[in-house]
Formats: C-alpha cells, sequence, structure tokens
C-alpha cells in the first residue's frame, strides 16, 4: 500500500523530481498538452482509435518469447523476452509516438518535430507524421547522424527532414535543446513529440502512459505461460521510456524486482559514460528535476556511450524518485559487457539486439547468476540492432567483403 | 549601495524616457575584457547591466548568445567568476543583474547564491526557465537577502498567467516580444505592444521588452511602450565581429550610445 502512494503522481511530480522548468512561452502549450492528453485518455473514441493502430499498424500484441538458450548464461534462470523489436519501425518507441500524433491531430497541429540519438524516435516519429499526413522535422545531433546513418536515411525516405545538430556536444542532449528552440517559434501549429520520459511536464506521464502497453501484455503473457508473476523484469536506461512501460505493469506487485540498466561506457571510472545514478547527482535538466551528469557548477558533463540511445546525461523523474525510494535498483553497463550480451543473444537465439538493448540483456546475465535458477526475469528486448550493424561488425573485427561490405565501411569509415 | 531597479526606472520615467538594459555572459570573450566591455556600455548610457551566467544547455538561446556562452565556458567561466565580474562592474557603478537558467543557482545553493550576489553588489536576478511554481525556496531567499527577482511572461501568457508572474515579480517584469529563442531581428514583434498592453492592468512594475531589439530604431519604438528596452545579441554581436579588444569596446560603445539615443527619441 505505502509502494501505491509514494509512486502517485502529484502535478507533475514524482516526490521531488519532475515538475516544469521552462520558458514561460512554453507553459500555454504544456497546459494544452495536459488536457487534451487527460480528456483523450478519457475518451473512448480516441483509445480505440489507438489500440486499434497498436493492433493492425504496429503488430502488437507483441510475443513474449522464451529464450531458453540465452538463459544458460544468465546463471540458468528463465528468461523471457518482451519482443518490442518486432514492432513495425523496430522498436517500442513507434507505442508512445502514435499516442502523441494522434494528440496532436487532436490538438489541430499540422506539424511534428522530435529529437533523436539513435534515431529509433525519429524513424518512430516520421513513420506517425507519414501516416496522419504531417510535416516533420526531426533534429538530431551531428554526432549521431553519423554513427546511425542508416536511420538517418529512413527517416529521408519517410519524408522527414532530419537537422543535424552541431552545438555543444552534438548529441542527444543538444538535439533536445534544439527541439526546444524551434518548438518556442512555432509552438502554434507545431507539437513536439518528446520521445522519452523526461523533459518538463506532463511529457514523463505523456511518455509513460503509452508505453503502458508493454508493461500491461508483459504480465499477462507472463502469468499465461508461467501462472506466476516473474521475480524481475530488467531493461536499459536512457531516458528510461521502453523500462518505464515496463516496469509500469509491476510497479504494484511488491514480489518483482524492478531493474534498470544505464551506459557504463568505457567504465564509470573513467568518466566516459552515461550513468547517472552511479555518478550523478539531483539538477534540472531539459525542463524536469532529475539525476544528471553535471559539474560542481551544474554544467552538464557530456555522457558517452556505445549506444547512442543512452548517451543523454539526465534520466527521467520518475526513475529519480523509483532511484530513491528503492522500488527499482539501477546499475551501469560498460560498452565491453553490453557488446558481449550482444554477440551472446545473436548466437544463442537468433536475434541481433540493438545495442541500447544489449545492455538490459547483459543487465539479465548478471542478475540471473544472483537470483539463480529458480528465478523467472523478463527482459525488454526494446530494439532490433540492424542499424547497430556496421558498429558491432567493426567492434567485433568481422571482415566485410564485397558490395555490402564496402557500403558498411563507407558507414563505419564515418562513424565514431 | 548600488541603487535598486526600481530607482533606475523611476529616474528614467522622471526623463521621460524608458530604461536601457543591456546583456553580456560573465567571462566572454575573458573575464577581464568582460568587465571593460560592460563598463563601457555603462559610460555609452546602459542603465542596467544583465550578466549572463554561461550555461552549457542554454534552451531559450539563438545562435549569437550560444557562441559566446560556449566561448566563456571554455575560457573556465564559473559561478564564481560571475559574482566577482558583479562584483567589480557595481563597485565601478553599473547597476546590474545576473540572468542564469535555474540549474547553476540551484547547484551554487540557493541561499548561497542570493547572499553571494547581494555580497557582491549584484540587485536583482533574472531567470528564464523558472516558473512561479517552483520557485518557493527562490522566492524565500531573494526576500532574505533583498535581491528582485525577475520572471518573464510570453505572448502566449494567459491574462490569469501575467497575473501569477507578475505576482511573485519584483524590480521589473520581462516581457519576451515574441515566441521565439533571443537574436536579433529585422523587426520587432507587434506582438510585444500587445503583451505589455495586456501585462499593464495586472502589475504595477515596470515592465520591459526583450528579444530581437538591435537598432536603435527598434529600441525608441519599444520605448514608446515600454518602461524598459532589453538588448543582448546585438552587443554581442560586435564583441563577435571585432578584431580585437580595442575594437570591441569601440563597437560596443557606439552600440549602446545608439540605442540610449533611442529610448530618449
Amino acid at each position: 500500500m505505502a509502494v501505491m502512494q509514494e509512486h502517485e503522481v502529484v502535478a507533475g511530480h514524482y516526490g521531488p523530481y519532475g515538475g516544469r522548468f521552462v520558458p514561460e512561452a512554453l507553459t500555454a502549450a504544456l497546459d494544452q498538452l495536459d488536457r487534451e492528453f487527460r480528456s483523450a485518455i478519457a475518451d473512448p473514441v480516441f483509445m480505440a482509435r489507438l489500440h486499434e493502430l497498436e493492433r493492425t499498424y504496429t503488430g502488437r500484441p507483441n510475443p513474449l518469447t522464451p529464450a531458453r538458450r540465452f538463459a544458460e548464461h544468465c546463471g540458468g534462470a528463465t528468461v523471457y523476452l518482451k519482443r518490442e523489436d518486432l514492432n513495425h519501425t523496430g522498436s517500442h518507441k513507434i507505442n508512445n509516438v502514435l499516442g502523441q500524433a494522434l494528440l496532436a491531430e487532436r490538438m489541430g497541429k499540422t506539424r511534428l518535430i522530435a529529437e533523436t540519438g539513435a534515431g529509433q524516435h525519429g524513424v518512430a516519429t516520421a513513420t506517425a507524421a507519414a501516416l496522419l499526413g504531417l510535416e516533420c522535422v526531426v533534429y538530431m545531433g551531428e554526432e549521431d547522424t553519423r554513427r546511425q546513418a542508416l536511420n538517418v536515411a529512413r527517416m529521408k525516405l519517410l519524408g522527414a527532414e532530419v537537422v543535424p545538430v552541431t552545438t555543444g556536444s552534438m548529441t542527444l542532449k543538444d538535439a533536445i535543446n534544439e527541439a526546444m528552440r524551434d518548438w518556442v517559434s512555432s509552438v502554434d501549429q507545431t507539437h513536439y513529440v518528446l520521445g522519452t520520459v523526461t523533459g518538463p511536464a506532463p511529457f514523463p506521464e505523456v511518455v509513460r502512459t503509452f508505453h503502458q502497453v508493454i508493461g500491461r501484455e508483459a504480465r499477462a503473457q507472463i502469468l499465461e505461460a508461467e501462472g506466476r508473476l516473474p521475480d524481475a523484469v530488467v531493461a536499459c536506461v536512457g531516458g528510461g521510456s521502453n523500462a518505464m512501460g515496463l516496469f509500469s505493469g509491476f510497479i504494484d506487485d511488491a514480489s518483482v524486482q524492478l531493474r534498470g540498466y544505464e551506459a557504463g561506457g568505457s567504465g564509470v571510472e573513467t568518466g566516459k559514460h552515461a550513468a547517472r545514478f552511479a555518478a550523478g547527482s539531483p539538477g534540472v535538466l531539459h525542463g524536469a528535476r532529475t539525476y544528471v551528469m553535471q559539474d560542481q557548477w551544474g554544467q552538464t558533463v557530456p555522457s558517452h556511450s556505445i549506444s547512442a540511445g543512452l548517451d543523454y546525461p539526465g534520466v527521467g523523474p520518475e526513475h529519480a524518485w523509483l532511484h530513491d525510494t528503492g522500488r527499482a535498483t539501477y546499475a551501469p553497463i560498460n560498452d565491453d559487457e553490453a557488446m558481449e550480451a550482444f554477440r551472446v543473444l545473436c548466437r544463442t537465439e537468433g536475434i541481433i539486439p540493438a545495442i541500447e538493448t544489449a545492455h538490459a540483456l547483459a543487465g539479465a546475465m548478471r542478475l540471473g547468476r544472483e537470483l539463480g535458477p529458480d528465478a523467472i526475469i523478463i527482459v525488454n528486448l526494446s530494439g532490433r540492432g540492424d542499424k547497430d550493424v556496421a558498429t558491432a561488425a567493426r567492434w567485433f573485427g568481422i571482415d566485410l567483403g564485397g558490395a555490402a561490405g564496402s557500403a558498411l565501411e563507407i558507414e563505419m569509415a564515418e562513424g565514431r | 549601495m548600488s541603487r535598486r531597479l526600481a530607482d533606475v526606472f523611476v529616474d528614467a520615467r522622471a526623463e521621460n524616457r524608458a530604461a536601457l538594459i543591456g546583456y553580456l555572459p560573465a567571462g566572454f570573450p575573458t573575464a577581464d575584457d568582460c568587465v571593460a566591455l560592460i563598463n563601457a556600455m555603462v559610460a555609452a548610457g546602459v542603465d542596467v547591466i544583465e550578466v549572463g551566467l554561461p550555461y552549457s544547455d542554454p534552451l531559450m538561446d539563438g545562435p549569437v548568445i550560444q557562441a559566446a556562452v560556449e566561448r566563456a565556458l571554455l575560457a573556465g567561466t564559473t559561478t564564481d567568476v560571475v559574482l566577482d565580474t558583479v562584483r567589480r562592474v557595481t563597485e565601478a557603478g553599473a547597476v546590474a543583474v545576473v540572468m542564469s537558467y535555474w540549474n547553476p543557482i540551484e547547484q551554487y545553493g540557493v541561499e548561497e547564491f542570493a547572499a553571494g550576489l547581494a555580497q557582491a553588489g549584484g540587485v536583482g536576478v533574472i531567470t528564464p526557465d523558472l516558473t512561479p511554481e517552483e520557485a518557493g525556496p527562490w522566492i524565500a531567499a531573494t526576500d532574505r537577502h533583498g535581491i528582485d527577482r525577475i520572471f518573464l511572461v510570453a505572448p502566449s501568457s494567459t491574462e490569469e498567467r501575467i497575473a501569477t508572474v507578475a505576482s511573485v515579480t519584483s524590480g521589473f517584469v520581462y516581457a519576451a516580444s515574441t515566441m521565439g529563442v533571443t537574436g536579433a531581428r529585422t523587426t520587432v514583434s507587434s506582438g510585444a505592444g500587445d503583451l505589455v498592453a495586456r501585462s499593464r492592468p495586472l502589475t504595477q512594475l515596470p515592465i520591459a521588452v526583450g528579444l530581437g531589439v538591435s537598432t536603435g530604431e527598434q529600441a525608441a519604438q519599444v520605448a514608446q511602450y515600454a518602461d524598459g528596452v532589453i538588448v543582448g545579441s546585438a552587443f554581442i554581436r560586435r564583441v563577435l565581429d571585432a578584431p580585437d579588444a580595442d575594437a570591441a569596446i569601440e563597437a560596443v560603445s557606439g552600440l549602446a550610445r545608439e540605442m540610449a539615443a533611442g529610448v530618449r527619441a
């Protein structure tokens, strides 16, 4: 009971976290979003349309796959994969984007903007814009446009304009700054499709709500398959949207551990990482109070990760609160540990995961050994790894021959 | 003891003109050059100096201020340098406020920042991303140390919202002229006049207009309906374009004189 009360959302706040730290010019738009969001989720017509799209377009429900051979590397625990990688566009991102795009339409806005790191959210937004006939502009750090060149091409094919951001560290955080600047200047006709559970209220709540389908399905599927709840649910945490979606289905089940894995990069001790909980502290970034990687003066410190999608110095405010209350536990996974898990999943299950997701898989390998063979673990397989083939080939020193090889090599040479 | 913001606006009104407020980030282009530039701005007729606290993620600023702030950060500008800049320019006679995004203040310590600024002779703080709802500790700290706190209103603000913002503001209300980020524009949005007119019945405080003012002519235009005219990016542009420090001082002084004439036109 106490758990539920602790996690109650009070006016956009999660304990001391969340809130709204934005230029006044955005207040009216955030108020409008808040109103429309609440009326939409209470509107059976809106929700029926969203569910119809989830079923006929996204391909939900997606399966909960038993990963028997992978489980051998997880201390023999029983491991299931929640297959968000099988969604249209290849990741969980589409869940939130379809919800927000329908909200934009409901608000009479004709233009979508988005930030993207790995490109998955940008691709999902470009997809929804094409589907609903809306204009779409995606901001992406120039550094990320190089390491995720394939997704840049996908967005362009879908008719979106991709704007490389050359300020600051040229990654996700700077793309968010630029998207906010666009939004402040164009808010009458534009909706900012924020891609994760951070930002000013009500964004963390909006994004989590549209991802709750992950946890809802997973909970029903595990009860069907095993006749009991899992011991732990596991997800990678950049901003934290796939994790929040999965966690939300089990947050009130006190027996289920919530485990989040953030990017340890080259190692937390090297300073080159994106481990906000391991090495950050409470502060304000991008409109919310949360854990932030910052120096003593409150300047944001650049993050580092092999995975563009986890390369972010902040984290969703609800995660900050789950961390402080102890309801969820967070740990860093280094690049090499993530890539080992990536390799293991490819070889044992025939599934190439996104490198972001590989952090969750590495977490499951650790956790399974800790919990033992009687444990049941659900891993959110948040995205597929097609976009990461060049990075992974380079990591594992795979020799790329032929025409496909030279195309990949060009991409790799341009990458980090 | 520095003059207060209220005094500046009373004096300007007595001269039947608007007050001129000029922005420059501390540490830009260097800590010392910034002080020299500010002193030159004051000598040329700028009434209030907005000392910017350089921040890594200035999401309300356009490319010109971003460039200046990035340089200041690379040069190692910290919050202590900002407070020291305030101390040096107020000792030279300036009336100074700080403009800062919220996180650096929170990390410095809300109480410590208000106390440090008061000690340095600063009279106010502009917080572009702090909303009244999140400002509880800040209101208490600024009250304790006699620091004016300046919040913003925007063309999208409802009357109810303007009243809320004004009720926690002191010194002056900062009216953002346009829906957008900082930076010079060829015309100052007509929305500015409407916003000031809508705000008048809701507050007794002076209202200053910022965002996009870059010429004396624009300053004159804004001065017809506002109590203060805020100029930022245009000063920075002069510094960025100047070949050396002396040329920067000359260019900035020239612009300040043009603006000072504008608010008196």
